[in-house]
This record gives structure tokens, sequence and C-alpha cells, in this order.
């Protein structure tokens, strides 16, 4: 057997089957059980025949289970021409013989009925298709032609049953595809003959916008995901979102990212944003979102990190050029590989096919930083709980991938904070943005709403948006709160003039002091001279008494002498 | 007689038959093994071609266990399957020919008309 044994032998017992469409496997924990019939019901253009297609076409290139596909609608060259839009080669398997195709043609007028009939020609033709690749894999889509086909349903219902045995025994594993029916599942019921394992395919239109989900309705002796996934169609076939490998399960990472605001990092206890974290920036209309999440991007870039930047509103070179405005060149990076920017309308698809696409380029462009601006625009395309619901699997998914995560949300001032609270519970960091109006003017304030984990600036401090980008300024508080704009400035100028008017007091007092200094030196000189003069008056006094005391001394001699006295 | 369209071997045959008298029937009868049903199949539709296309008829039977592929080619998904190939247009019936009356309006016979 050439058959790749894997290693499907669940807990429970059930064999699967890997389907190989991304996330489908997930969901059925492992694909669909092996060996047996597997119903996917969906209306028309819900992605029936692309499914079971996309099925085969893994089987026989990725787990070496050659297939058959038994087209009741459309002839082998259509369907491969049909599928062939989404990569996939029918013709060269069928060459390699991995694949058989096989077109069952009913015209209904041609036939006539004259008695009983059973519907071994199917059988042989089917057996004969397998046997032909060994096969391991069996699609027939979407055998309920066969009842609009054939006449008597009461014997196509016992050949049915009996084909289904025949599939079982013969040990393929079938997917049998079915239009979704008003009353029961299928149209003709054919869960009554499938009933190991029912995928339902739904292509809903909600507000002009259409989603594709998948839901896995029942599953014979396995787990399953319960709900509803969203899932795409594109270039590379189908994938479906995989929820069930989401969860909070995620490793905390302590390693710090920049914010590309050097003073709000030393807001976020000197580092910035933890990385893996998921950060929300709310703030009303201009208050400047879009910049601090382009800072974001540009400071993730410089050090050699991938970002991938959703932007709802503006295009890839609008983007450019505004951030231009603030000294950042995004272009750069662009052109480095290491930014890329994503731009559509939130009104282009379905919230679901945005997640999904979103999933996909986060997969393919394994960044470590994502930007999300605006995150509230994608609420025109879904309520609010579509929404909530959406992010808390893209958090999740960015968290798992160790992503640090930047949304900024839109709030109108109506009751916008509410609109931001709707989703900052999901997130780890919340910076808001607001408009402070005082003196006629209208300013930025930054705040930290929250951010678990570290310690942060309780501040609101003003932010300006310059040519070198963004600037946090020094928090004042004046009578009426913080000073912002001019009157910040005004205060500033104030203070640098007290503090130039204490700086030149401080010199007129050294001046004065010195001149003192001299005053009393010269005066020291003066009394000094005046002592000396004094000193010298004496001394000469002195001087001139000994000298007379001399003389009179000989005079007083003379003079006795003269007298002959004694 | 003739017809002013390109003319194929098969319907120049047809028509060198038609002039002859009656057109002539190319039938092929598809079964699965040799069930009763099959069986039964055969033996009706030898009959009706006996009582209605005596000496204008050729009916082939083949059985799809020996032959799987020309079930694709011919689309073949009930057994038995009849196969009307000449006179065109295609006719297909499925059963085990039974029903004489559906059988005879559908190969467009009159009945009684030998």
């Amino acid at each position: 057997m050439a058959t790749v044994r894997k290693k499907a032998v669940k807990p429970d017992g059930i064999e699967k089957c890997p389907t190989g469409i991304s996330g489908l496997d997930e969901v059925t924990g492992g694909g669909v059980p092996k060996g047996r019939s597997t119903l996917v019901v969906g209306g028309a253009g819900s992605g029936k025949t692309l499914l079971s297609m996309e099925f085969l076409i893994n089987g026989a290139t990725r787990f070496n289970e050659p297939g058959v596909f038994v087209a009741f609608e459309e002839t082998a060259e259509e369907l491969s021409k049909n599928v062939a839009s989404l990569g996939f080669d029918v013709q060269a398997l069928v060459a390699k013989k991995k694949l058989a195709v096989d077109y069952v043609y009913i015209e209904r007028s041609e036939i006539e009925e004259t008695g009983e009939y059973d519907l071994e020609g199917l059988f042989v033709r089917l057996g004969h298709a397998i046997q032909s690749v060994g096969a391991k894999r069996v699609v027939l889509d979407t055998i309920e032609v066969l009842f609009a086909g054939l006449p008597n349903p009461a014997i196509l219902r016992a050949e049915l049953r009996r084909l289904f045995r025949w599939l079982k025994s013969e040990g393929v594993t079938a997917v049998i595809t079915g239009e979704r029916g008003e009353q029961s599942l299928t149209r003709y019921g054919l869960e009554e003959y499938v009933a190991d394992c029912v995928i339902f395919l739904d292509h809903r239109v909600t507000d002009q916008l259409s989603t594709r989900r998948l839901r896995v309705v029942k599953y014979r002796g396995s787990a399953h995901g319960t709900n509803e996934y969203p899932f795409l169609i594109d270039e590379q076939g189908i994938s479906i979102l995989p929820i069930t490998s989401l969860g909070l399960v995620h490793e905390a990472s302590t390693e710090k990212v920049p914010t590309g605001i050097a003073r709000l990092d030393r807001m976020f206890d000197g580092g910035g944003f933890y990385r893996g974290s998921s950060v929300l920036v709310s703030g009303t209309a201009g208050t400047g979102k879009t910049s601090l999440a382009a800072s974001f991007a540009d400071a993730a870039c410089r050090s050699g990190k991938r970002c991938l930047y959703f932007a709802f509103e503006e295009s890839e070179s609008q983007l450019v050029r505004n951030m231009r405005s603030i000294g950042l060149d995004m272009a750069k990076w662009t052109r480095k590989g290491l930014l890329q920017v994503h731009s559509s309308r939130p009104e282009l698809q379905g919230l679901e096919r945005h997640l999904v696409e979103m999933h996909k380029l986060i997969r393919d462009f394994e960044p470590q930083a994502v930007v999300v601006d605006p995150v509230t625009n994608l609420i025109k395309v879904g309520d609010r709980l579509e929404v909530t619901s959406m992010l808390t699997r893209l958090v999740d998914n960015l968290k798992m991938e160790n992503i640090t995560s930047l949304f900024t949300s839109l709030v109108t001032d109506a009751g916008g904070a509410e609109a931001a609270a709707g989703v900052s519970s999901l997130m780890d960091t919340w910076i808001n943005l607001e408009d402070i109006l005082s003196n006629g003017e209208r300013n930025r304030g930054i705040m930290i709403m929250k951010s678990r984990g570290m310690a942060h600036s309780n501040q609101v401090r003003e932010f300006s948006l310059t040519d070198r980008g963004l600037v946090i300024a020094d928090a004042y508080l004046g009578p009426s709160g913080i000073l912002t704009g001019s009157a910040r400035e005004t205060h500033e100028a104030q203070e640098r003039a007290a503090l130039t008017e204490q700086k030149n007091e401080l010199k007129r007092k050294k001046r004065e002091i010195e001149r003192k200094r001299k005053l009393m030196q010269a005066k020291i000189e003066e009394l000094k001279a005046g002592f000396e003069v004094d000193k010298e008056e004496m001394e000469r006094i002195a001087s001139e008494g000994r000298e007379k005391d001399a003389a009179s001394a000989a005079q007083q001699t003379v003079m006795a002498h003269m007298r002959k006295a004694d | 007689m003739r017809q002013s369209k390109e003319q194929t071997g098969t319907e120049i045959m047809e028509n060198a038959l038609e002039t002859r008298g009656d057109k002539h029937f190319v039938l092929r009868l598809y079964v699965a093994g040799m069930t009763p049903k099959s069986t039964l199949a055969v033996a009706n539709i030898k009959k009706i071609c006996e009582d209605h296309l005596a000496g204008r008829y050729s009916l082939e039977v083949i059985d799809l266990y020996k032959r799987p592929a020309l079930a694709d080619g011919e689309q073949i998904i009930a057994a038995p399957t009849l196969l009307k190939k000449l006179p065109l247009p295609l006719r297909r019936f499925i059963g085990d020919m039974s029903n004489t009356e559906k059988i005879i309006v559908g190969l467009d016979l009159q009945p009684g008309k030998k």
C-alpha cells in the first residue's frame, strides 16, 4: 500500500484522513473520517466543489492518496478550468494517474424508465476509476443530480444506500456534496445515508457584504469545533481560520519594544511596550493616532523588525506622503522589505474575510509588529459583537505568534469612550489621545489609560506633531488643569524669564558684594595708611623727644659747667 | 429523398436503408452481469425487436463487468440500459424492459406495424 499512514489514530478511536485544507483539519481535529463518507452541504456558490476538489488534490499531492472526482454537474474540462484559477492543475494530476475525473452526464429527457433498474452502471464506472488510479479518496459532486435525472426515487434511495455501503467496503474516504434544502439539511435528504460527518458551508450576505462560513454540523465518534468559522476562497484555495488552536496560552515576554517616541518610552517604565502585547490607541478625529501608529511602525523597522500595516483609511502613498510631514520616511522601509502596507476599504469585504485575509498576510509576511489603523472602521461592516469577536481572535492569534500589535480606534465625541472600551479589555495597553480645548486653542494630550504589568506615568502630557516626529512636552499644571499650547508656552516663557531675572539678580548681588568688598579693602587701606601716618608721627615725635632729651641733657651739662655747679 | 445537408457515412447508409423501406435500428443493451434482471431485460428487448423490427435491427448486449471502460464512454449509470444509437436522436431506456408500451413509444415504432 502506498498510503501514508498518518498519526491519525485518535484517542477516541476514529481514524482521520487529513484534508490538507488550511484550518479545516484543526476544526475537525485531524480531518474527515477515514474510510467513511462525509457530506458537504451548502447553497449555490458556497464552495462545495472547491472544497471537495482541494481535498482530492491535497490527497494526491501531499498525502500520496490518489483520488477520483465524479462530477455530475460540470464536464472534466470545465472543472479543471474552473479550479485552475485557484492554482490547481487537475490535468497534470490526471496525466500522472494521481487523479481521475469522471463526468457523469444525465439528461432526463433522453431517459425512459422501462422497469426495475439499479445503479450498477455507476458502480462499475466508479469501481473502474478507483482501480485505474488506486484511489483512496472519492468525491461525488453533486450526487443529487441523480434525483433530477432518474425516475423512481424509491429505487434511487435504495441504490444510494447501497452505494455508500459499497464505498465504505472499498475503504475509500468519500466526500459527497449536497445542495442545501429547505426543510431538511439537504434537498433530497442525503444526510440519511451519509451520517458520519456533515460539514455545512454557508454564504451569507449581511448589509450587502458576503461572508463565507463553515460549520461542522456532525462528526460521529469525534470531538469537533461546533462554531461557525469564516473561510476564504482565494488564489490558494480555501482557508479557514484555525480558531481551535487559539486560547489564552501564549507565553508572556518581558522583552520591550520601543514605541517610537523616546519620551513615551520613558512614560512606560523606560522601555516601551512588552513584546507580543496588544496596544490600543484611542482618540477623536485628528488627535494623531495614525502618526503615533506610524511612529511605532517606524521604530519597529528601525530596529530591523518586519512590520505589517493595515490601513483602512489611507492608501499606501497617501500614508507615506502624510508621514513624511512628521519626518518619517516609510517608503524607505517598504523598499527594504521591512514594512508592508496593506490598504483596503473595510466595506470592500465582510468582516470575516478581512480577518482571514489579515491572518493570511500575517502568516506569509511573518511580521514582529502589526498595526491596524483604525480598527473602528471595521464596525461599519459588522456589529459591535462581531467586531469584538473578530478582534479577540486576531489579538489571540497575534499573541500566540508573539507579535506586538497596535490598534487605533476612532472615538466619536458622543459616547465614544464606550466604543474604545468595547475592545479595551482585550488590550494590554491603552493610550488615549484627546483634544484639550483651552484659551481658544485645541491641543493634543496623551495619557496612558492602562498598561498591564508595568509601572507607567499617570500624567496627561501634551504632545505635538513636528517635522522631527512626535514630541511629548513637559506637563505643567495651571489653575484649570494641565497647561497646553500657548498657555504652556507662556508659562514656559514666564519660567524662563523668572529664571533669567533670578540669574541677573544674582549677578547684580555678586557685583555689589564685590564692590563692597573692594570698598572695604579700600577703607582698610585707607585706615592702614592713616595708621601708618600716625605711627610715623608718633615715632617722629618719640625720636624728637629723645633728641631733645639728649640735647637738653647736654645743655644742662653745658650749663652746669658754665655755672660751675657742684 | 436525399438531404441537402452534408452527410456522414451512417447517414448515407441510413438514407439508403430508408429508401428501401424502414429505418435500420442500432441498439445496445448494457447489463451488469447475468442477473435475473439482466436476463429478463435481454429476453424482453429481443421479443420487442422481433415483433416490431424483424430484419432491420442489430442488438448488441454488453456486460459492463467485462468492459467497464464502456460505461464511461457511453455515460451509463443505470443497469440495464438500452441505448438507441440509430436512428437519431439518441435515446436511453433503463430498467428491465418490461414496460413494452414505453419502449415502443420511445423507439417511435407504431404498434402493430411489421
